[in-house]
């Protein structure tokens, strides 16, 4: 036979595959593993859902999305972070942020293309440049400054074959939110290097200390800038497969094309489900990400007592710590705490190298579970050290 | 401070200490403020929110006795200067009115009575609420079976179908 795609092959699977398999056998397991809020979608989402199949809302919509939810999106997006984009030419609905990434690399790269990630980062991040034919940089990122980018790391390594900057912010799996500074000197070096800039902003509203910084809306940046947002975090929509690219004309257009001959366009289903989850669920949302708020305080202050070092997350729904004190290498650590005491947590280092020395903890998990995972994890470090 | 009413009323088994954790307050300043909330009667008593028909079918019929509930809406002749409120108060003294409250629409109080039987909560209406002067009519319903009491809801909960790791 004829070899497959070389760069399809030489991609190697996500290293969470692996602890996903020896999880899914064992029992009692608490998982702080999973990626994914423990809330099931709000009922009002769910029953708008399930009036729009009664009513036979089955088809098509036209590839852009429906044009009630971008008008809704952008107009969400200009009130709440002064980010302004023009609903019928420069925003598309996505099946979630996943092939919104895709269709934006496709569209900004061509083969041989750099493009630059800081890291530790979400686990597709590479992959999908890879896929789009450009070539990932990483860039490290370090605990001692809460992940914080450092524009001058960044300026490093750019290249003449430097096309793009991709971020992820607030994070998976750092839970880190970019100071406002830290964007400002990105787009200020993506201005001065002439760069494109690549905003994962699913968490955008599940943050804890200040307001989220779309990186759209600083000055400079709007005319380079992909945003990339959902409804799978913040209002509990995994499965519904539902997201949204806001960028300037060309690029969403472009953006657009492929989709229309790739996806098509987004489950009409999802699309009127996140209509309603804009109209009507933000008392539902708000209440989600305050009891994240708490569970994030008692759960982070339970791994320091627990003598782990932990930078503050103050996004998303996880928290990094360091495991060094165990003497432990990354793997190994949650490797045997799955083994020993039935706690999953997600090694930092299939994340980045500088993930290494830390495991991921979602506490998208019910408190009662995390106080008792807290527990299992203190007896399994008085084991070790 | 509404905060940390709203975690007691969902979790009243919540430690000070957790509360404190979770809202940032300092552990003594929540403690003082519960004091003196319940000193105040603004936090009137904990309690639990219990399922009784899951109780009596987790420990069969006979250890765990059934009990009645009925909801009752009574009619009032308002009087000169108090209203309904003399009534109401009167209303509220059995011990076996769980709740009273002055509602809209065609009767005037809405009450929660629980019994042993349907006999004991009929004879508590015809004997003794009908009886009161002024009370001039009254609706008995009788609750056939809870779906959802306090905001909890006694169906099976959902499970979790999230697979145990994800990205």
């Amino acid at each position: 036979m004829k070899p497959l795609n070389d760069v399809i092959t030489a991609c190697p699977p996500s290293g969470i595959r692996r602890f996903f398999d020896i999880a899914a056998e064992m029992d009692d397991v608490i998982s702080l593993g999973v990626g994914e809020p423990d809330f099931v979608t709000p009922w009002r989402i769910r029953e708008a859902g399930i009036y729009a199949l009664e009513h036979g809302y089955t088809t098509y919509t036209s590839n852009a999305g429906l044009p009630k939810l971008r008008r809704l999106i952008c107009a969400d997006q200009a009130s709440r972070y002064g980010a302004h984009y023009a609903w019928d030419t420069e925003c598309l609905i996505t099946t979630g942020v996943s092939e919104g990434l895709d269709l934006a690399l496709r569209v900004l790269l061509n083969p041989g293309d750099e493009v630059i990630i800081p890291e530790p980062c979400y686990v597709a991040y590479e992959p999908c440049v890879r896929f789009a034919g450009g070539v990932p940089v990483a860039v490290p990122t370090r605990w001692e400054d809460d992940f914080a980018v450092d524009a001058a790391r960044v300026a490093d390594a750019v290249t003449p074959r430097t096309k793009a900057i991709l971020l992820g912010s607030p994070a998976n799996p750092t839970g880190a939110v970019q100071p406002r500074a830290s964007l400002e000197a990105l787009v200020a070096l993506a201005e001065e290097r002439d760069l494109y800039l690549v905003s994962d902003e699913i968490y955008d509203r599940l943050t804890y200390e200040g307001r989220h910084t779309c990186l759209g809306a600083l000055p400079g940046a709007r005319d380079r800038t992909v945003v990339l947002g959902g409804f799978s975090k913040a209002q509990a929509m995994t499965g519904w497969r539902v997201g949204w690219i806001c960028a300037p004309e060309e690029i969403a257009q472009l953006c657009v094309r492929v989709h229309q001959y790739t996806m098509l366009c987004a489950p009409h289903v999802s699309q009127l489900a996140a209509v309603e989850a804009l109209e009507h669920a933000g008392d539902d949302v708000a209440a989600m990400v305050a009891d994240y708020d708490r569970r994030r305080r008692v759960f982070v202050k339970g791994l320091r007592e627990l003598g782990l070092d932990c930078p503050e997350p103050s996004g998303a729904f996880y928290a990094f710590p360091s495991i060094r004190r165990s003497g432990l290498d990354s793997e190994t650590f949650a490797e045997r705490l799955l083994h020993e005491h039935q706690v999953a947590v997600v090694p930092g280092n299939v994340f980045g190298p500088s993930g290494e020395g830390h495991v991921r903890c979602s506490y998208a998990t019910a408190l009662p579970l995390l106080e008792e995972a807290l527990e299992r994890m203190g007896r399994f470090l008085a084991s070790v050290s | 401070m509404r905060e940390i009413l709203e975690l007691l009323e969902r979790d009243a088994h919540l430690s000070h200490d957790t509360i404190a954790t979770m809202t940032g307050l300092p552990v003594e300043q929540v403690a003082a403020q519960v004091a003196e909330w319940q000193a105040s009667g603004v936090i009137r008593r904990y309690t639990a929110v219990i399922d009784w028909d899951r109780a009596a079918a987790a420990a069969g019929p006979d250890s765990i006795p059934e009990t009645v509930t009925a909801f009752i809406d009574v009619a009032v002749a308002p009087a000169r200067s108090v209203g309904f409120d003399d009534v109401a108060e009167r209303i509220s003294r059995f011990p076996e009115v769980r709740s009273v409250y002055l509602v809209s629409g065609g009767h005037d109080l809405r009450c929660t009575v629980t019994g042993r039987n349907i006999r004991a909560v009929s004879d508590f209406v015809s004997q003794k609420l009908s009886t009161i002067e002024r009370v001039q009519a009254t609706a008995t319903h009788f609750v056939l079976k809870a779906y959802k009491r306090d905001g909890v809801a006694f169906a099976e909960p959902e499970p979790d179908h999230r697979l145990r790791v994800t990205p």
